[in-house]
């Protein structure tokens, strides 16, 4: 057969792998787990389970002398929708519970809280946390101390207005004025599902082809490495866009997240995205020839640097320096980046114009690697 | 004739310290025939056909496919040729006309070609009403006929077949051979591979392959032909006839024995003396002398069968009270609406070995399952040396030794581990596991090996370590399930050594196979059909009750293929 | 008889889960991994990172202000910005997570004794981090009012809060979240040990061998869950090790307290893994039924947020999940030397959790078999 016939066929030979691929996913129910039970249940997770927004946290208020000041303070305490507040005439009430962690903190008014708030003197107001638990202990000092400022602007507007050296904070939050973390942990999340279907998914097709022998017949046809990688390549990559719909119509629709850039944009720059995460799963399954393998090698390279280094939990600039490093290889901080952009800020061009050139370079890279390393023989 | 393929001082190895796995290899392949590819296990046989399909790179030496170098067009070889690996890549999850359609496309088999190929294969392979079945759902010997079709879909000019027949019954297989030998016709070349040595004898020319080297390439014919005068069948020895084997063997003079039913069939050293009666020590045998196979020439040429003087593995079994220790009973069981397997009842003498037969997918499989407590009877019960495998699970399972199909011990466990694992698995524990331990190791030789994992042994070996296993605790019965399918003849006769020294001391044994030499060893054999066990009888009984005009002296094949047939047609006439 | 078969079962499947030099590394190079990025990357404390300053103001207090920003250690460096244009470039771009702006009458207000505004305009996609920096930014803002305050006549001195902490006084996010890797790490091999060792003897066909052996259920059941515990254990008691020696986090609380808690957590993981790979066919099956345990149990747990925080609907989801308990119970022995009474009410659910998921997988495996 003649060079220019083995040409024509090769549209054929992928729409039949491509059909072949499609029907094995449909069929397979460890696919269609990767595809929409992990992505529903990681989504579910960051939505609902994880959350550093503390409402309702458990305190203890300590009264020591009832006074009507102290009582107008506990009050006001107790309706901020942050407390949940328990009261007790002594700290020994509470100090068990707090070593049980069944409070986070405890609040104590002093004896003579009113004198000394009449003398401007400090120390009226105590504030114990819990520090084994640093994130909400730091809520709970900031609540109060927001409770404290404004209970002292209620009463003594006057006193304090003409206070010397008095300097007013606003704080504005852009893009997220509740500061709900929900908008930054779903978009993180989004880039975790989107790295799973296509780096484990991918490596797993290619694995379990070489683990059910499956591979032998193939590479015995007249597939060329080419037409084999995209007839991989392109039904994962549909199975990424349809559990990228499904990611989007959540965020918006169950979690109340804005999409404040355009729809058309977060499409294309999620496709770019899936192109990197295709191109690392089939560079595993160069390596990997099993499927527990494979799992693993997914875990390692795309899950957990996608977790700890795409910087929507956990802030890489407070990383060392060599984690600092490596976190610019990672390709999920760039889509992080991006969507968080996409989803609350807009179509900002200095933000998604960098992070789409770098992970364009990323993709092209990885895959030449991919076509270098896929082996047409069995040695 | 063309030469398909020529290789030219061919060699692969793929470690650069390993023995490798082909040496220094030139030869021609023809078209217009079957090339039968034979040899022992590891003898590289799947190595060259996987050099010949442009899927490895040889380390030395060129390999040519239609004149095409298969370092460098590669890619047109692929379209020239039809493979079919050892395991063949069926999608299991797609059906029948799916796997079809993807290798329809891969090859570019279109538009009507690709209706008629379609249609004259599907009738051929029989799998015309199962299209919409998943091929995972298809039973053995159905997957090895749609793996072919798939490899046939564009006449290929070559035709690669990695031991097409394991597995598969004898029905199946024949149907096999159909396929083939159409092709045949057309002028395509079929590379055949094989460890059934009976299948090279269809075949126009053989390759014996040995460690990698070819030490023979002609008619198998020619072959054969060189035994004339050597083989011998030994008669009447009766009960006695399996020891009469074990001693026949100790003689330098004889290089090869194998039971076949009732007689003996022997293979003598080039040059020695034809056996006597006295010579063999044992006056009432007759001797006659037997036309030669291809198996007889093919053991010759390797040697002759390993002969080693082992220790015994199991001490002798007094007679017992005279129950048969092996019952079954109405076993029964179904699946929904389907009636796997129907009221089977048969009883196991002791010192007996008890063959099922039966065509893939035939309730064999079901039958014996139920037999070794691995799945419970709708109806009836299993008995073993008197307990019933369902009332007292754990009593009677102490009183079997069980051999899978497959190698499944632990792969990645030393040979003393997996020893020292099962002898504790059977509650053998101190001074009584050291000695099933040491008793083992010495009987089946396992010492040198003892450190090594077991997943790494040569797989005659591997047969030694699970053998081993099964019997640490002395069952009186031995439950093996096709125990040397696609073995080769070598390490199937050794296997069988072991086991007729067992049943020499009074142990039970009962074996599942589809391979009609294990089933010449067997006493008695039971034919399973649709459910059903349609006869239960010793090998030469069966053989007789088909002797016909068309065939004068039915083997025991022959016999398995009529008496099926028979079942089918009444079947008809009572519907 | 039957210890003999329990010891031989123990004895192989220590063997099955460590021989092979692959699969050791599979099981012991994640939680390896993990532990290390969970103690250096896993921070929610913000640090070394840049903020921006649009000072609009031309006296010396903003100057003064400022330097106090770049004195302060939390931050890399201050960038300046000319207009609010860039400021606001700035931040869409993601350069800084803060820009804080100085109004142009800020030195003449705070010296004309007024109320000067200084603005905080913070990136709100990264909502955990910009509150903590804007924590950082209101104490070093009242930081300067009150030396300011000072430095002129000293009148009226704020009221203000004490703020205090016990059992972690600097609020160390490593003391709080390495000694809970103690149980996250163990709990993940002890899955994968145990959930995949009874698929992998399917597929091989090892199971079927083990079946027709006078092993019972039951026996295969513990055989299985035993050479988890004690591997789970090990790493246990050598991630204790490592967090009290190797990071200094020192024990406050009784270790056997400690160690009862983990033991019965380690046999409720074991019970869930042990389930796991009684309702699945193959390796691969199991991979997936093991992972999509893995996530809730980490993520409902109070382990990376506080359980306090999830809606009320998934808190009583989050008291079945072992996990929740036994991070209760390290966290406390460790930092708060908490009591046996109060460990004691956290160790029942897990107990409980366990006696539940073992009966439900010897119950499973029983009717699987027969």
């Amino acid at each position: 057969m003649s060079a220019a016939s083995l040409k024509s066929g090769r549209w054929r030979r992928i729409r039949a792998l491509i059909v072949k691929e499609t029907l094995q996913v449909v069929r397979d129910p460890s696919s269609i787990v990767v595809a929409f039970v992990l992505p529903a249940l990681l989504l579910f997770l960051f939505g609902f389970g994880i959350t550093f927004d503390a409402t309702r946290v458990k305190v203890g208020l300590v009264i020591e002398e009832p006074t009507p000041e102290s009582a107008e303070f506990a009050i006001s305490l107790s309706n901020t929708r942050y407390f949940d507040v328990r009261q007790a005439q002594s700290r020994l009430a509470f100090i068990d519970d707090l070593a049980a962690g069944k409070i986070s903190g405890v609040i104590v008014l002093s004896g003579d809280f009113a004198e000394r708030l009449e003398r401007g003197d400090t120390a009226g107001v105590q504030v114990i946390t819990d520090g084994s638990d640093p994130n909400t202990a730091g809520l709970v000092t900031g609540y109060v101390q927001g409770a404290w400022q404004s209970w002292q602007n209620q009463r003594g507007f006057a006193k304090t207005s003409s206070m010397p050296g008095q300097i007013d904070v606003q704080a504005r939050f852009w893009f997220n004025p509740e500061l709900e973390s929900r908008r930054l942990l779903v978009p993180g999340s989004i880039s975790l599902i989107m790295m799973m279907i296509g780096a484990l998914l991918t490596a797993l097709v290619v694995s379990r082809e070489w683990e059910r022998g499956t591979i032998e017949a193939l590479l015995a046809t007249p597939i060329g490495t080419l037409e084999f990688l995209i007839g991989k390549l392109v039904p994962n990559f549909m199975l990424g866009l349809c559990a990228m719909a499904v990611c989007v119509l959540a965020a918006l629709f169950v979690f109340d997240i804005p999409l404040r850039g355009s729809l058309l944009i977060l499409i294309g720059f999620t496709a770019v995205f899936m192109s990197v995460a295709l191109s690392i799963g089939l560079l595993i399954s160069t390596v990997a020839k099993t499927q527990f393998v494979a799992s693993q090698m997914a875990m390692l390279v795309a899950f957990l640097p996608g977790l700890y280094f795409s910087g929507f939990l956990f802030e890489i600039a407070s990383m060392p320096a060599p984690l600092r490093a490596f976190s610019v290889i990672v390709p999920a901080k760039y889509y992080v980046q991006g969507l968080q952009t996409i989803f609350l800020a807009g179509n900002i061009a200095s933000v998604l114009v960098p992070c789409t050139l770098i992970l364009v370079f990323m993709s092209t890279v990885l895959f030449a690697l991919t076509a270098r390393n896929t082996r047409q023989r069995l040695d | 004739m063309d030469a398909l393929v020529s290789t030219e001082g061919l060699a692969k190895s793929f470690a650069p310290n390993a023995t490798p796995a082909i040496q220094s290899l030139t030869t021609k392949i023809k078209a217009g025939q079957v090339t039968g590819l034979v040899g022992p296990d590891g003898a590289g046989k799947t190595t060259l056909m996987r050099l010949i399909a442009a899927l490895l790179q040889p380390s030395e030496g060129r390999i040519d496919v239609q004149g095409r170098d298969t370092r460098t067009e590669g890619a047109a070889i692929h379209d020239e040729i039809g493979y079919m690996p050892q395991r063949f890549g069926l999608y299991e999850d797609l059906s029948v006309m799916e796997n079809l359609t993807l290798y329809a496309d891969l090859r570019g088999v279109v538009g009507d070609e690709r209706t008629a190929t379609f249609e004259k294969l599907l009738a051929f392979t029989d799998l015309a009403r199962f299209t919409d079945r998943l091929a995972g759902a298809l039973s053995g010997g159905m997957k090895q006929k749609l793996g072919l079709a798939c490899a046939m879909l564009k006449s290929p000019k070559l035709l690669l077949l990695d031991e097409p027949s394991v597995g598969v019954d004898p029905i199946s297989r024949r149907d096999l051979w159909k396929m083939v030998y159409s092709l045949i016709d057309q002028g395509v070349g079929v590379v055949w591979s094989t460890a059934y040595l009976d299948e090279a004898e269809n075949c126009a020319e053989v390759i014996v392959l040995n460690q990698g080297r070819v030490l023979f390439q002609g008619d198998p014919k020619d072959m054969t032909a060189k035994m004339a005068g050597r083989v011998f069948k030994l008669h009447g020895a009766g009960a006695e006839r399996r020891a009469l084997l074990a001693r026949t063997l100790t003689s330098d003079d004889v290089i090869d024995g194998v039971m076949q039913g009732e007689a003996i069939r022997v293979v003598i050293a080039e040059g020695a003396a034809a056996p006597t009666a006295q010579s063999i020590g044992a006056a009432s045998v007759t001797i006659a002398p037997t036309p030669p196979r291809f198996e007889d020439a093919f053991v010759a040429m390797l040697g002759g069968q390993p002969k080693r003087t082992l220790a015994q593995a199991t001490r002798q079994r007094s007679d017992g009270d005279g129950k048969a220790p092996v019952q079954a009973k109405a076993l029964t069981r179904r699946f929904g609406s389907f009636t796997a397997a129907d009221h089977i009842s048969f009883e196991i003498a002791r010192g007996e070995i008890f063959g099922l037969l039966g065509p893939n997918g035939a309730g064999k499989s079901t039958t014996f399952k139920m037999m070794c407590g691995l799945l419970r009877p709708t109806e009836g019960s299993a008995l073993v040396d008197g307990l019933d495998l369902y009332k007292a699970p754990s009593a009677a399972r102490a009183r079997l030794g069980y051999m899978a199909q497959k190698f499944s011990l632990y792969g990645d466990l030393s040979v003393a581990q997996n020893l020292d694992f099962f002898a504790g698995a059977y509650g053998l524990s101190g001074a009584r596991r050291r000695e099933a331990v040491g008793r083992v190791i010495e009987a089946f030789d396992l010492k040198p090996f003892l450190n090594e994992n077991s997943g790494g042994l040569p797989l005659g070996f591997k047969q030694r370590l699970a053998l081993s296993c099964a019997i640490m605790h002395e069952p009186p019965v031995l439950f093996l399930d096709e125990p040397t399918s696609g073995v080769d003849p070598l390490t199937r006769r050794e296997f069988w050594g072991f086991i007729n020294a067992m049943v020499g001391r009074g142990v039970t044994i009962m074996v599942t196979t589809h391979f009609m030499d294990e089933a010449e060893y067997c006493d008695r054999v039971a034919l399973i059909y649709r459910g059903k066990c349609i006869a239960v009888d010793t090998p030469e009984a069966l053989q007789h009750a088909v002797k016909s005009k068309d065939i004068p002296e039915p083997t025991l094949e022959d016999a398995f293929i009529a008496l099926v047939e028979q079942h089918d047609r009444a079947q008809q006439a009572a519907a | 008889m039957i210890w003999t078969r329990l010891l031989a079962l123990i004895v192989k499947e220590m063997l099955a889960a460590f021989r092979d030099p692959k699969a050791r590394m599979a099981l012991v190079m994640p939680p390896l991994i993990q532990f290390f990025l969970f103690a250096f990357a896993a921070t929610l404390e913000v640090s070394n990172v840049p903020v921006g300053v649009l000072n609009q103001d031309w006296g010396a207090q903003s100057e003064q202000l400022i330097s106090r920003f770049e004195r302060a250690s939390a931050f890399s460096e201050v960038r300046r910005y000319g207009s609010e244009a860039e400021a606001r470039a700035a931040i869409d771009r993601q350069d800084v997570m803060v820009v804080i702006q100085i109004g142009q009458d800020f030195s003449r207000k705070l010296a004309g004794n007024e109320r000067p505004t200084v603005q905080l305009l913070l990136d709100g996609r990264k909502s955990n981090s910009a509150q903590i920096l804007s924590n950082y930014l209101n104490t070093i803002i009242a930081q300067y009012s009150a030396a300011y305050r000072m430095g002129g006549a000293a009148l009226q001195p704020e009221s203000e809060i004490v703020d205090r902490s016990w059992y972690n006084p600097n609020r160390g996010y490593r003391e709080s979240m390495v000694p809970v890797l103690i149980a996250t790490l163990p709990m993940t091999m002890v899955l994968m040990i145990v959930g995949m060792s009874v698929a992998r003897e399917r597929e091989l066909g090892t199971f079927e061998q083990l079946l027709v052996s006078p092993l019972q259920p039951l026996e295969i059941v513990v055989g299985k869950a035993v050479p988890g515990l004690i591997v789970g254990f090990a790493q246990c008691t050598i991630i204790t090790l490592i967090v009290i020696f190797g990071f200094g986090i020192s024990l406050t609380g009784s270790a056997l307290v400690l160690f009862t808690g983990l033991a019965i957590f380690l046999v409720s993981i074991i019970g869930i893994a042990l389930f796991i790979s009684s309702l699945v066919s193959n390796q691969q099956q199991a991979m997936m039924g093991i992972m999509v345990t893995m996530m809730p149990l980490m993520m409902l747990s109070g382990f990376s947020s506080p359980v306090q925080n999830m809606p009320d609907w998934l808190q009583p989801i989050a008291q079945i999940n072992p996990l929740t308990h036994i991070v209760v119970v390290i966290r406390g022995v460790f930092l708060r030397d908490m009591a046996f009474g109060a460990v004691a009410e956290r160790l029942w659910p897990m107990a409980a959790i366990a006696v539940v998921t073992i009966s439900a997988a010897a119950w499973m495996f029983r009717r699987k078999i027969q």
